[in-house]
């Protein structure tokens, strides 16, 4: 498959009063072109912080990208000038933000918010900018769009708005589009609607999606593969079957026992005790260490190796280990 | 894909066995890292110790008011004796800062224009307190039609232009110190009702008094620990800010003449007296309370910003 | 929209006439007559005097008389000039202090709004503690007290601009930059922690995810909003500088409304005073008025906000 986006090794700092706050340790994936890729994990996790990275959005400072790579169409985003990022954003990748309510400018309608990203990348007059609008507020299911262009974000609705963010983030055709959970702060049935128009966006324009969110109801209803962040690093991934149906590593199935499933009977909720390490002073081992059942001398001395299980299954754990599997035999 | 390190047998085979045995429960508790957690307090005053502007404005406040104190003390001339064989006197080791048109001792009038403006300032601001605290408690409190009606009248109130109000009651009241402080306390209290009022409404019911409330925790500890911390920022911010807005005020209408009169000294009245003094070139006379009423109120401000910026538990980092 | 134009519109009477009936109350508590403290007239012109100005009649009667005749906009006969009346000294003054007034407006708002910008894009850096620094200084030093030092460096140690009066533009540029300081020194402490509020918003990542440019960022999605607040304390902020023209006008000679009214508080004629007092209210809650307007027009959300709210 044609890879769209490749994240290698990211390393994100914040520099603090405290001290500086490692929050992404080395994070490394691939974005097929047309799939879904989903990153879950807690919040604080670094999964926002890797997602705006890519598009270099971290306030810098205190942020910086202090290694690592993003490569897209043979190009190293972190090495970029500003200007040529400028072009990029918007055009090539797109982001939508959790909260549609704060996301929009109150005092700018919304068509003109629409629109001035049109007139921004593609240099067309405004007229034109405006119907290429309005066929995306058509697109994205907005009754009466030609009315609502003119209204502000106050007069939307949330699930509205977050449809407004998802025609703005997509009317200039970029091949990225970066979902930080994007359906949080909606209520569950608009929840489904917007997850649906995702899918169907997706079908009509063939756009990549990193979706980050910490809800795996979200990811087992669009994701094509799945990446587990925690603690600044993605400790396993793999395909969205083999993650809700294989899961290695002791977070990934910590996380899936503690969401309410309807295919099992035994529907007790097992909630993961305890709380992610500081990234002031990230663990030398494995961050799970503290939270986990089958935690061994060595998680807490080295940090695993990554094993690969198939094609795209792999897990950073030392349970994979033959000596731990011997342990657990025991 | 060869980027992503392999569990590689070989090295993973570096990795002593005996480090495979489960963790004890209690070791793994103590690894958890745990960041030291500063009390609101301490956090508030190590990041005013940080602020130099703050720090050097509240060490000019406390030479000031000892100077407020013991300078009319140690200056050898009276505050209203004059001596019209000394008129209008350069500075000198007799006279510190000169003499007035009167052989008034400026250096000996200043500290007790720092008494006046200290005094208003200070008294002001207390006054301002406790009538906001209660006006603004109450409202915020009972809520409902209570504070409709209460928040109606502040507006009135607010959309009276202040100044104008206290040289209305000063022209009334005739001059002094006393008039002054009535007449700023008139409308003055508005400010602080308004901030008492909207943090009394958004504790009165906030989750985590609520929380607090549901854990079993003692009303004054939820005082002490969640509603002090949270309330009394503002309001001692807003304190720190009247002070000089009262000091300016009394400065300004003792410029205009109806503040303290003749022939004792305020920092207003000294500079309205030295107005005249602008063309003779007896620079002394308008620079000396020019300067200290600009250096307090310059004092105080800098001293509220940095206890803004302290106190904000947003901004804590 | 009118539903919220004619709330505060009725705020505005309610407060107008509050301030009417205070004035007129508290200058009718002075105890004795405006005429009996100077020199000995006798006990005939004294009463003669007292009906001219309708003195004798019953407090509420001259307060109904005193309601009417405001409204009407005729504030009376001056006591101590009595050839004048107060219409005719605001008609000479207030041209005079209406321009010193909206020159120094104007000057305090485009310079405050500027310093403020620029400190907050250069944030914490050595512009942001210079501009912050000055209006610090702004702030705390009195508008009498710049005044006096500009005079004296500015006119009469150098002899670069006019000492004193208001004749030419030389002479304007010292009494506006000892007024317009002050209320700069706000606007630009505003506009820096309001556009630094704003820059942390949401809505300016999804400008930049947008690929928008700084310059647009900023003046398009940031300023606009960022200057809300700060149309919110315009009202005040002209009350100070009608305020500040007392002094001003007072240090400078300038002849106008200010002087009248310091003039005729130390010479306590009454009249003057009430009328002036009454019309400066006038003027400063229209002000606010407008300020309000103006608010419900820069920002969409207040119409829905109104309609919540009560």
């Amino acid at each position: 498959m044609e890879k769209t986006l490749e994240v290698k090794d990211l390393h994100v700092a914040f520099s603090t009063y405290g001290g500086e706050i490692k929050a992404v340790r080395g994070v490394s994936f691939d974005l097929y072109k047309g799939e879904t890729l989903a990153i879950v994990g807690e919040s604080g996790c670094g999964k926002s912080v890797t997602s705006q990275s890519i598009m270099r959005l971290i306030p810098s400072p205190p942020g910086k990208i202090t290694n690592g790579s993003v490569l897209f169409k043979g190009r190293d985003l972190t090495k970029v000038k500003e200007s040529e990022m400028r072009e990029l954003r918007g055009a090539d990748i797109s982001m939508i933000f959790q909260d549609p309510m704060t996301a929009l400018n109150p005092t700018i309608t919304v068509g003109e918010q629409i629109i001035e990203a049109i007139i921004q990348h593609e240099g067309i007059s405004r007229k034109n900018a405006k119907e290429q609008a309005l066929d995306m507020l058509k697109l994205v299911g907005i009754p009466n769009p030609k009315e609502r262009l003119k209204h502000y974000p106050h007069q939307f609705s949330g699930g509205m708005r977050q449809r407004i963010m998802i025609a703005m983030a997509l009317v200039c055709e970029p091949e990225v589009l970066i979902a930080d959970e994007p359906t949080t702060a909606l209520d569950v049935t608009i929840q489904a609607q917007i997850l649906d128009l995702f899918k169907e966006i997706q079908v009509k324009t063939g756009v990549s999606i990193i979706l980050i969110t910490h809800d795996l109801g979200v990811v087992a209803q669009v994701a094509d593969r799945v990446a587990v962040m925690y603690a600044g690093k993605i400790v396993e991934a793999g395909t969205r079957r083999e993650i809700f149906y294989s899961p290695q590593h002791p977070y990934t199935k910590g996380l899936l026992n503690s969401v309410p499933r309807l295919d099992l009977e035994d529907d007790e909720l097992i909630p993961i005790m305890g709380s992610p390490p500081d990234l002031f002073a990230p663990p030398a081992g494995c961050p799970f260490t503290a939270r986990c059942e089958h935690a061994m001398e060595v998680c807490s001395r080295a940090y695993p190796f990554q094993t690969r299980l198939t094609e795209e299954h792999h897990v950073e754990c030392w349970l994979q280990d033959e000596r731990a599997k011997a342990l657990l035999a025991r | 894909m060869e980027l992503r390190k392999q569990q590689d047998p070989n090295i993973a085979h570096e990795i002593p066995d005996e480090w495979f045995t489960p963790k004890n429960k209690d070791e793994r508790a103590a690894e958890a890292v745990v960041r030291p957690s500063l009390s609101y307090w301490k956090d508030a005053w190590r990041r005013l110790l940080k602020n130099k502007l703050a720090m050097a404005g509240s060490l000019f406040l406390v030479l000031l008011a000892i100077m407020a104190i013991i300078g009319p003390m140690i200056s050898p001339h009276g505050v209203s004796q004059g001596n019209l064989v000394n008129q209008n006197l350069p500075p000198s080791s007799e006279y510190w800062f000169g003499t007035d048109e009167l052989g008034r001792d400026i250096f000996a009038r200043t500290w007790y224009g720092a008494r006046i403006s200290l005094f208003v300032g200070i008294v002001a601001a207390l006054i301002d307190f406790i009538i906001g605290v209660i006006y603004g408690g109450v409202s915020g409190y009972k809520g409902g039609r209570t504070d409709h009606l209460m928040m109606r009248f502040i507006e009135v109130l607010y959309g009276l232009p202040y100044l104008l109000v206290v040289i209305l009651i000063s022209v009334v009241m005739g001059p002094g110190l006393f008039t002054i402080i009535f007449a700023l306390s008139v409308t003055g209290w508005v400010g602080m009702a308004r901030i008492v009022r909207g943090q009394v409404l958004q504790l009165k019911n906030h989750e985590f008094v609520l929380a607090s409330k549901t854990f079993g925790t003692k009303t004054p500890r939820i005082i002490r620990k969640n509603l002090l911390p949270n309330t009394m920022g503002p309001i001692i911010v807003q304190m720190t800010l009247t002070v000089p807005s009262a000091i300016f005020a009394e400065a300004f209408l003792s410029f205009l003449g109806l503040g303290i009169q003749p022939p004792l000294a305020s920092w207003g009245s000294m500079a309205n007296d030295g107005l005249s003094s602008i063309l003779s070139g007896h620079w002394w006379r308008l620079f000396f309370p020019a300067l200290f009423i600009s250096l307090t109120m310059f004092s105080f401000n800098v001293l509220g910003d940095g206890l803004r910026d302290a106190l904000d538990p947003r901004l804590r980092g | 929209m009118a539903k919220y134009i004619l709330k505060r519109l009725i705020a505005m009477v309610i407060t107008l006439w509050f301030i009417i009936t205070l004035t007129f109350f508290l200058m009718h508590s002075i105890p004795g007559s405006p005429f009996n403290e100077e020199r000995a007239t006798s006990e005939a012109v004294q009463e003669n005097l007292e009906k001219f100005y309708q003195l004798d009649q019953p407090l509420i009667v001259q307060y109904g008389n005193y309601l009417k005749s405001v409204v009407t906009f005729d504030f009376g006969p001056s006591i101590k000039k009595s050839s004048q009346t107060v219409n005719e000294m605001l008609g000479r003054g207030f041209p005079i202090s209406f321009e010193l007034g909206i020159i120094t407006l104007i000057v305090a708002v485009i310079s405050g709004i500027t310093l403020g910008v620029i400190a907050a894009l250069r944030h914490n850096g050595f512009i942001d503690y210079l501009a912050m620094t000055i209006a610090v200084l702004g702030i705390s030093i009195p508008n009498f007290v710049l005044a006096t030092m500009l005079i004296q460096q500015l006119a009469v140690n150098f002899p670069i601009f006019p000492v004193a009066t208001w004749s030419s533009t030389m002479h304007m540029v010292l009494p506006t930059f000892a007024l317009a300081t002050g209320p700069m020194a706000i606007i630009a402490r505003l506009t820096r922690s309001s556009m630094l509020e704003v820059l942390t918003q949401d809505y300016i990542r999804t400008a930049k995810a947008k690929g928008l440019s700084p310059v647009k960022i900023i003046f398009k999605h940031a300023l606009r909003n960022a200057l809300l607040p700060v149309v919110t304390i315009l009202g005040s902020l002209a009350a100070s500088i009608l305020t500040g023209t007392f002094v001003i006008e007072k240090i400078f000679a300038i002849p106008g409304m200010g002087k009248y009214f310091v003039e005729s508080i130390n010479q306590r004629d009454y009249p003057v005073i009430m009328g002036t007092t009454v019309f400066y209210s006038s003027i400063l809650i229209i002000m606010l008025f407008l300020v309000d307007i103006a608010y419900g027009i820069l920002d969409p959300r207040i119409k829905l906000h109104k309609k919540e709210g009560i």
